[in-house]
């Protein structure tokens, strides 16, 4: 592939990535608020934005951040929000042919759900090459970081989070894609089984254990409703 | 501009358990199939995850919250995104100015 195609394929990801990188910015903002507000200081949530880059589990941390941090809290909080991330690379490494096996990895480190559904849509239409991803990658991280920075920075003045309601950015967030999940009744048993351990969890043990206790209960609904079904299927 | 060290070790362990969530999703493929059951009860762990961690706020913090909530996810049935988050933050806020 010569530079002329490659420059081609970096801007087509660029313009595809383009409207979710206006959706990000503000959600950017408001981490970077809801994490002044914990005590982080800008540099701290930059890095924490540079390093993690992923959304989801940046605002959960937020959610159960103590003074001094636990790490074995955030981690494995980060680990139970980000365990879709498995899927989503292992679906997306079957559509990396192009990519040789360090840039395959490489590429693999800034999988973020807004990019993974981009690269996806991408693959159907063409093949996947390593510049467009690159156009996907490099604008949203930094869109990403940088309004993390700008919130933390202009924290004080975007005035008390709750006040504002934007401490219920990230739940709504949240919500919206619990509904975008959902595939019929079994999803249903799916979201009845986790909230009800999650809630009961968080009543009697403190810490984020509720958040395992609803992924699990919520796994084991599925794996109940899909053996019901398959007996019913059975002749 | 300091970085405190529990902070650090926190941001550490949290890029560490997400850097594993990309790459084993590559290593695994290399090794089994996910088709089938397999891959139904992997699809059912985020909205299992997602739900946990919303559950207390929707069901267990006020009523501002659960009203909300339950905008928000009526909303969702219909409009993008952004636009549902920005009506749940402004029922929320709106709700609890109002007391609730």
């Amino acid at each position: 592939m010569n530079d002329n195609t490659k420059q081609q394929d970096f801007l087509g990801g660029m313009r595809a990535i383009s409207p979710l990188i206006a959706a990000v910015i503000p959600i950017g903002l408001v981490f970077g608020a809801v994490a002044a507000t914990k005590g982080l200081s800008p540099a701290e949530t930059a890095l924490m934005s540079a390093l993690v880059f992923a959304g989801g589990s940046q605002f959960v941390a937020m959610d159960i951040w103590t003074h001094p941090a636990s790490w074995t809290g955030v981690g494995f909080a980060a680990l139970l929000v980000n365990i879709r991330h498995v899927l989503m690379s292992a679906s997306l490494g079957t559509r990396m042919g192009g990519f040789n096996q360090p840039v395959r990895y490489l590429s693999m480190l800034f999988l973020a759900d807004e990019i993974w559904a981009m690269a996806e849509f991408r693959a159907k239409v063409a093949k996947l090459t390593p510049a467009w991803f690159a156009g996907l990658v490099v604008p949203f991280y930094l869109a990403w970081v940088f309004s993390g920075l700008a919130g933390a920075a202009l924290g004080a003045f975007l005035g008390d989070p709750v006040v504002l309601g934007l401490d219920f950015a990230f739940p709504a967030v949240f919500i919206v894609l619990v509904m975008g999940f959902w595939k019929g009744p079994e999803t249903g048993a799916v979201l009845l089984a986790s909230g009800a351990a999650a809630v009961a969890t968080q009543h009697f043990v403190p810490g984020v254990w509720y958040i395992a206790a609803g992924a699990v209960a919520g796994l084991a609904a599925a794996m109940l409703t899909g053996k019901a079904r398959g007996v019913e299927v059975t002749p | 501009m300091t970085v405190d060290l529990a902070t650090l070790a926190a941001i550490l362990a949290m890029a560490a358990a997400t850097v594993l969530t990309r790459l084993s999703g590559l290593v695994l493929i290399r090794h089994v199939s996910l088709e089938g059951s397999r891959r139904k009860a992997i699809e059912s762990i985020p909205p299992a995850v997602l739900m946990a961690v919303v559950a207390p706020t929707a069901f267990a913090t006020g009523i501002a919250e659960t009203v909300a909530c339950a905008v928000t996810a009526f909303a969702a049935l219909r409009l993008p995104m952004l636009v549902s988050v920005a009506f749940g933050v402004a029922c929320v806020a709106i709700l609890r100015v109002l007391g609730l």
